[in-house]
């Protein structure tokens, strides 16, 4: 059925029951708290750091948080333990200290 | 314009908890997107690791809305979706297909030339990890010579198909390469595409420190590894402009390169050729074919007024 039109012609309603298919919602955590992953830490020396926001910028998992002055701090729930963060810091003010097992 | 990292949005648009491996390419580049183009976008994604990176229903680990379509359709389908949007009166609304290697080169191909001939109102971005990694690391047409695969344990036989001087073929207004180590030049490119009309391709090199074998915490200087040693270089295409990217323009001189070896040296894919002479040669070779097609595009397709104005009919 026709219910308007548009410049490409007129716009059809799909009929009732045709297509349904079930909807995710984006929320932290669709594979768990994937902070168990990690092997090794990523810990940060507020001294050491510049504030460059590399490491920020590379996290694939977006758990480098940036506070108002730009000090950055990790998500330990969610941060897989990649050590990106740690090889793209200019001034070595991320070591990534070994797990002993479990979440804080 | 330049990107800097301090006026890069705040907002967390990651989303953390995904199912991707420590590491991923792909999680890096999901998060870019959403950082140059904002939320008015939708993706189209065909199976692939982003298939499974978006988790265990209710959740999505994936911050856009999705949808998931089979291979050989994500480019019509992403075309009749922005129909849909146009005839809805949603003009700001992006429909960016985000597909594989093995999604583009070989599966898909067939709907995403139909699309660039049709030039469709998209934005199609090729996350290449150079291979099928979700199905468990088999070759594709865009593995470089060499490397090892599950389908080719002994190291590919052929060269990497150079997709994006294909696509500049379709004579579509914008083709560009970027890669997941120089986030600001992909973000960039991505809001340069977002202002132009039509098919816009982006080819993002994605190494795979599953596929590749090399630590996690390496994909980012691997990546920058490729475009130091003129491997990938990056470039863009913008309506009948060919223009090399300021991060790979010193790799025009082949003395500024670094050695390939040094790449090759950090993925256990190449393991079985960094012994042989002859095998790395190969490769040189490539990179030396690829830089001539460089060449020869930045001459033909040079910023003159007459280029501009027969090269430009999308503009
Ligand atoms: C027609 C069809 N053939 C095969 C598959 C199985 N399959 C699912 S994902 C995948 C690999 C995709 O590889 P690529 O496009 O390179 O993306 P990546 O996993 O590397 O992100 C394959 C072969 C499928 N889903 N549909
Ligand atoms: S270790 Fe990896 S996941 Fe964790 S904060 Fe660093 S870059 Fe992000
Ligand atoms: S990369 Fe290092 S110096 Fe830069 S913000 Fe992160 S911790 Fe600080
Ligand atoms: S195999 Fe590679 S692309 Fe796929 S989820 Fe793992 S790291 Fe990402």
């Amino acid at each position: 059925m026709s219910v308007g039109k548009s410049a490409r012609g007129p716009i059809v309603e799909a009929p009732v029951g045709f297509f349904a298919a079930p909807v995710s919602h984006p929320a932290p955590g669709a594979a768990g708290k994937t902070g168990t992953w990690r092997d090794y830490r990523p810990v940060i020396n507020e001294e050491k750091c510049v504030k460059c926001l590399l490491c920020w910028l590379y996290c694939p998992e977006d758990t480098i948080l940036r506070r108002e002055d730009d000090m950055v701090y990790v998500d330990y729930e969610y941060c897989k333990g990649c050590g990106i963060c740690a090889s793209v810091c200019p001034v070595n003010a991320i070591e990534m200290v070994p797990e002993r097992g479990g979440l804080e | 314009m330049v990107v800097r990292i301090q006026d890069l949005p705040r907002r967390r648009y990651g989303m953390p908890g995904n199912a991707a491996c420590p590491g991923c390419p792909e999680a890096m580049g999901l998060r870019y997107i959403k950082m140059a183009l904002g939320d008015n976008v939708v993706l189209v994604i065909p199976a692939g690791c982003s298939s499974v990176i978006q988790g265990i229903w209710p959740k999505s680990g994936i911050n856009f809305p999705i949808l998931n379509i089979v291979f050989a359709s994500a480019a019509s389908a992403a075309a009749g979706m922005k129909a849909a949007f146009e005839m809805m009166g949603r003009d700001d609304v992006h429909v960016v297909v985000w597909a594989g290697d093995g999604g583009t080169a070989d599966i898909g191909f067939q709907s995403m030339s139909g699309a660039a001939e049709r030039n469709d109102d998209i934005i199609y971005i090729v996350a290449d990890n150079e291979a099928y990694m979700n199905t468990g690391i088999q070759r594709s047409g865009l593995t470089p010579y060499g490397a090892w695969t599950t389908t080719t344990p002994l190291g590919k036989k052929e060269h990497k198909k150079n997709l994006p001087f294909i696509m500049i073929a379709h004579d579509v207004p914008y083709v560009a390469t970027a890669s997941v180590g120089y986030p600001h030049d992909f973000i960039e490119k991505l809001r340069k595409a977002a202002k132009i009309r039509g098919f816009r391709y982006i080819h993002l090199h994605a190494p795979d420190p599953v596929g590749w074998r090399f630590d996690p915490s390496l994909t980012p200087k691997v990546a920058q590894l490729a475009v130091k040693t003129g491997m990938w270089p990056l470039f863009e295409y913008d309506r009948g402009v060919f223009r090399l990217s300021p991060f790979s323009k010193p790799y025009k001189d082949p003395s500024k390169r670094t050695p390939i070896i040094e790449y090759l040296k950090l993925q256990g894919r190449f393991r079985h050729i960094i012994d042989k002479p002859e095998e790395i040669k190969k490769l040189e070779e490539y990179v030396d074919r690829l830089w001539y097609w460089i060449d020869a595009l930045e001459k033909a397709f040079n910023p003159s007024e007459k280029a501009r104005e027969l090269l430009s009919r999308h503009a």
